[in-house]
């Protein structure tokens, strides 16, 4: 108990600086806009973009609820897949030479790219779900992949010694083993959904469809209400640091124990 | 005695490369601890790894007295080789979970094991928690959980400061009187060789040919005393030359 409260003493005391600076680029903005008279819709102070926030709460929230539904399914399928294919990989060298070249042909083809395209054969709110998968997908294939293949070579004798059986090895040493990367791959792939869904989002959104908080930047920005439009990305930006929070968390409380990527370090 | 396993013109390759092993013929004897003694390179983790099936030879025949032997064995690795993710006692449960033991029915035995090694009070530790020589005892503990009656051990306590390195000889020492099991042990430590073998083959850097073998009276008291003795000196002398020799220098 007393090391928790020690520890989170610590968490505050690291967090203070950074908040601290927030606070003050904050206050900086605020007073420009009201020593220049800028005008809302060129750049609202941070206090118009709050008081937008809680007017708009009702229509802002249920977009973001959208969004974030979307990305949440998208990364969760995301998961299930890559951890599926990187282990029938890990299991067969021929299926990992073939599915490769097109898992990486996929990673560095720009989302923005394919989004109207998806966009042509699917309804809208399954292109933003295909769309955040796609670029969720990768880093979570790639990162078990390599965490599958990178064992020590003495652990894996020493199941060798003791002839265990494909299955064994996997739970009991391949498995764990990658969970290091695994996690990190879901903490990249975290954010990367959400920035996918956005991208299909705005695409979706410029066709005049759609629902997410993106479309609603889109639309806000038809009628110059720009306030509301930064209100949208203050919330697009909370969601981000929330899902990569969580997964930071998830990836902290699960290897503290042994892995030293999760002892002493904060990033 | 009939050995438990024999080796006879073993050769080993890895690709085009010169053979690591050139028809190497060996013996080792029941009860006894074999030390294979060599420099860097002359095959005698090679040696280790085709006894325990980790590695098929590229010619010649392994014979073994009882192939269930070979099945039982335990091995010791150069590095500890724990699993980070799990505690002492699951570590050295690993062998017998893999043989479908569960944790319950195992508990006895791996309890017999960590208490053989005096881990028994660290079994909730993480290996990052050990020392070193606390490390290697886990390993040694998980070797011996399957009864192995033999043991093959690559160069165990070579990342050893010299006092730890003492004190895990002196505990290896008394294991094998409490337990019998034969050991292969190999090193390249002349010191360790002398105080641990009742016979130390010498192998050569350039094919692993037998240099020269070295009998230990194996009923010598083994202590201290045996480490600062005339035998010892004179012991470590004729191996450090055979040594000099398996390197190819002049002695």
């Amino acid at each position: 108990m007393r090391v928790a409260i020690e520890k989170m003493r610590e968490a505050l005391v690291a967090a203070t600086p950074p908040l601290l600076a927030f606070a003050a680029f904050l206050a900086l903005w605020e007073w420009a806009v009201w020593q220049w008279g800028i005008p809302a819709y060129q750049l609202p102070a941070p206090s118009v973009i709050a008081r937008k926030l809680v007017d708009d709460r009702a229509l802002l929230f249920s977009s973001l609820l959208v969004t974030l539904s979307i990305t949440v399914q998208a990364f969760l399928i995301a998961t299930v897949c890559g951890v599926l294919l990187a282990l029938a990989m890990a299991q067969s060298k021929w299926l990992a030479r073939i599915v490769a070249p097109y898992a990486i042909i996929l990673q560095v083809t720009p989302i923005v790219a394919i989004a109207p395209l998806l966009l042509i054969y699917l309804a809208p709110q399954q292109a933003v779900l295909v769309c955040a998968f796609l670029v969720a997908f990768f880093p979570i294939l790639s990162n078990t992949a390599l965490g599958l293949a990178s064992v020590d070579h003495a652990l894996l004798d020493l199941f060798d010694l003791y002839r265990a059986s494909a299955w064994r090895r996997l739970i009991y040493l391949r498995a764990p083993a990658a969970l290091p990367q695994f996690l990190a791959g879901l903490r990249i792939a975290g954010g990367l959904a959400l920035i996918g869904a956005i991208v299909a989002e705005l695409a979706a959104g410029a066709a005049g469809q759609g629902s997410g908080l993106a479309f609603r930047i889109v639309e806000a920005g038809f009628r110059l209400d720009i306030p509301r439009m930064f209100a949208a990305l203050a919330l697009l930006s909370f969601s981000g640091v929330a899902i990569y929070g969580a997964l930071s968390l998830l990836s902290y409380l699960t290897l503290r124990r042994w892995h030293e990527s999760a002892r002493g370090r904060g990033f | 005695m009939k050995p438990l396993v024999s080796l006879r013109g073993v050769e080993k390759r890895f690709g085009s490369n010169p053979p690591v092993l050139r028809a190497l013929d060996l013996d080792v004897h029941p009860g006894e601890i074999l030390t294979l003694l060599g420099p860097s390179g002359c095959g005698k983790s090679t040696t280790l790894r085709l006894l325990a099936g980790l590695a098929a030879p590229s010619g010649g025949a392994i014979h073994w007295a009882d192939p269930a032997l070979q099945k039982g064995l335990g091995y010791v690795f150069q590095d500890p080789t724990l699993l980070p993710w799990r505690d002492v006692f699951s570590n050295v449960h690993l062998p017998l979970q893999l043989a479908g033991l569960s944790r319950e029915a195992a508990a006895p035995r791996v309890e017999e094991a960590l208490a053989l090694v005096g881990l028994l009070n660290f079994r909730q530790s993480l290996p990052r928690e050990l020392s070193g020589g606390m490390k290697m005892r886990c390993a040694i503990a998980r070797a011996l959980v399957t009864r192995p009656a033999l043991l093959l051990m690559d160069e165990p306590f070579a990342a050893l400061d010299e006092v730890t390195r003492f004190k895990l000889n002196d505990e290896l020492l008394a294991l094998k009187s409490t337990l019998g099991m034969t050991i292969v042990f190999v090193t390249h430590s002349v010191a360790e060789s002398v105080f641990l073998s009742h016979r130390i083959v010498v192998l050569a850097a350039d094919g692993g040919e037998i240099v020269e073998e070295i009998q230990v009276n194996p009923r010598a008291p083994r202590d201290a005393e045996y480490r600062l003795g005339p035998t010892f000196s004179d012991l470590s002398r004729h191996a450090s030359k055979a040594l000099l020799r398996a390197m190819g220098e002049k002695a």
